[in-house]
């Protein structure tokens, strides 16, 4: 296989991404524009990030949704683990079909159809809506989510070293803290990060699912959105691009370095007794 | 032996936790809302009746449901169109999600080795930017004045400002922009494992690149076509956001049907039955995405 681009491979490469960044591009430059006109570039400013910061309503709403994204992220990527554990590892049990039906299903599902079963849900329960409600419908979707990025580590995941660890006496739940957790440990924080990702970006189900007193930032911006475009809304989304860029670039820099440092030791385990 | 027992009983913990978590929030729901759109609308909270209480008892409770809501929205063109123009627009998005998503994707399978992971990286990156912020880009670059009219001008092509924002083509474009990655991705796994001897094979024999490719690469592709399509075209039926926001009040689809019954008018159980019909559109297609995954995942062990 020849080891460059051929013309065509570059040039469908190069519109693809350039179809993909340039609108994002133009948002985070225009959220610089001194003009008050979103299209027309009137020199150099940061004062529409000063203004966000002048700005309650607006952080009082992030702060909500960092704690709902912190919250359901944690617990989203346990029951995601579990539920990984019993898909790649438990093999057959009664209702197997059924649970990875509700693992599959609400990747694909219409978010209004989530946001409003839950919604209802909760008025049937007598559950009073805000936080707790946001926090919960996002541990429901996002824990699909991040069953599915561990299941992908765990089915390429060498079992033997488990069997060592347990013929060596560990018991099961020594064997999965002490060996199957820190091997898997990349796709954990992978599955966390999306989890949270996902949270922060939720705009229809946290409407739904929302009551008094609990407005998320996309909720705050999508109000915002729909009576036009402003400089202040530019500036608010490349601070979450920034953050979200910097978040999904740091972590994809530790699992590129704990792969490495694992092909290194297995290298030299080889090494050591070949 | 104790020791054979407790794996055993260990095995159900972990099961146990996911499986009533999805119970409880992911299937129980459905019941309700199918049970809601049997109901009618209510000035009381909750807005719809009837609501079960055990004095009345279970047998007044269920001859209080009916299906006026479901006649309703058959006997109601607005809503049949709904349905048939979400499943239109759904359809050409996801054939154009695949045409734009196919090149980038072989391109992005023949590129050097060592260039993949970052190319694999750039694609995912917008797809973990917020969705509500990249449909907010496009409002900036559609709208009459524009970007894209802005540029167009400059160039001399148009002189006349476009008039994109607020159509169907508005929303075909934040389909195929929001949903690229979904299709790219499945499309590359496919494409990346087709091994090049194929296709030197294909050539030693007298095949021509194009021929090779549609006899060879696209067929072998197959799999990561379908479950990108699948991928794409589900999401979008029941799509709001795109719709709300850059098809105006010109496009009508089922999402944003439900959400105004639900926000604006306040009725629950319509906008309960709305959801019910649009997962029975939409079942056939979920089950075979399921089912795909399931064997995908049977297959990668």
């Amino acid at each position: 296989m020849k080891e460059r681009f051929s013309w065509f491979n570059l040039t469908s490469i190069t519109f693809g991404f350039a179809f993909l960044y340039i609108p994002i591009l133009l948002l985070v430059i225009y959220s610089f524009n001194e003009s008050k006109l979103v299209t027309v570039w009137g020199g150099w400013s940061t004062k529409w990030y000063s203004a966000l910061l002048e700005n309650q309503a607006l952080k009082d709403a992030a702060w909500v949704t960092i704690r709902v994204g912190i919250l359901s992220a944690t617990i989203a990527t346990v029951l995601g683990t579990l539920a990984a554990i019993t898909l790649v590892r438990l093999g057959r049990f009664p209702g197997r079909t059924l649970f990875s039906g509700m693992i599959f299903a609400p990747l694909v599902m219409p978010e209004v159809i989530t946001g409003l079963s839950l919604l209802l849900l909760f008025v049937a329960i007598g559950f009073d809506r805000g936080f707790w409600t946001i926090t919960l419908a996002h541990i429901t979707f996002t824990m699909c989510y991040a069953a599915i990025v561990v299941q992908a580590r765990l089915q390429d995941f060498d079992r033997s070293v488990e069997e060592a660890a347990m013929d060596l006496g560990a018991t099961p739940i020594n064997t999965f803290f002490q060996v199957t957790l820190p091997i898997i440990a990349p796709s954990v924080i992978s599955a966390w990060l999306l989890s949270f990702t996902l949270s922060l970006d939720d705009l229809v189900i946290a409407s739904f699912t929302t009551g008094p007193g609990a407005t998320t930032l996309p909720m705050k911006i999508y109000s915002q959105v729909r009576l036009g475009v402003t400089p202040e809304i530019n500036a608010i989304s490349t601070i979450l691009i920034g953050v979200v860029t910097i978040g999904v670039l740091t972590a994809a820099y530790f699992t590129k370095r704990q792969t490495e440092r694992q092909e290194l030791e297995r290298r030299r385990a080889f090494g050591a007794t070949g | 032996m104790s020791r054979s027992h407790s794996p055993d009983l260990g095995r159900w913990y972990v099961i146990a936790a996911p499986y009533f978590w999805l119970f409880l929030f992911f299937l129980v729901p459905f019941f309700i809302v199918f049970k809601l759109s049997l109901s009618d609308v209510a000035t009381s909270i909750p807005p719809y009746t009837p609501t079960f209480s055990w004095s009345t008892g279970i047998g007044d409770f269920l001859s209080k449901l009916d299906i006026e809501n479901y006649a309703f929205i058959f006997s109601d063109p607005l809503y049949v169109n709904a349905y048939l123009s979400s499943l239109k627009i759904a359809t050409v998005s996801t054939v154009l999600t695949l045409l734009v998503a196919y090149p980038m994707a072989y391109g992005m399978a023949r590129a050097p080795k060592g260039w993949q992971p970052t190319l694999m990286m750039l694609v995912i990156l917008p797809f973990w930017t917020s969705f509500l912020i990249r449909i907010y880009a496009w409002i900036g670059i559609l709208k009459p004045e524009g970007f894209l009219t802005l540029f167009l001008m400059k160039l001399g092509l148009i002189s006349e400002p476009l008039q994109i924002m607020n159509t169907t083509t508005a929303v075909y474009i934040g389909i195929v922009y929001s949903y690229l990655p979904f299709m790219i991705l499945p499309l590359y796994a496919s494409l990346e494992k087709i091994s090049p001897t194929l296709l030197e094979a294909a050539e030693d024999l007298g095949s021509r690149p194009w021929r090779a490719f549609w006899q060879v690469t696209f067929p072998l592709s197959l799999p990561g076509v379908f479950a990108g399509c699948l991928l794409v075209f589900i999401p979008a039926v029941g799509e709001f956001v795109i719709p709300d926001l850059l098809g105006g009040s010109e496009t009508l689809m089922i999402g944003k049907t439900l959400w105004t019954e639900f926000f604006n008018n306040r009725d629950w159980p319509l906008a309960s039955a709305v959801a019910v019909i649009l997962l029975l559109v939409l079942i056939v297609p979920i089950v075979v995405f399921q089912r795909q995954q399931q064997i995908e995942r049977e297959a990668g062990r």
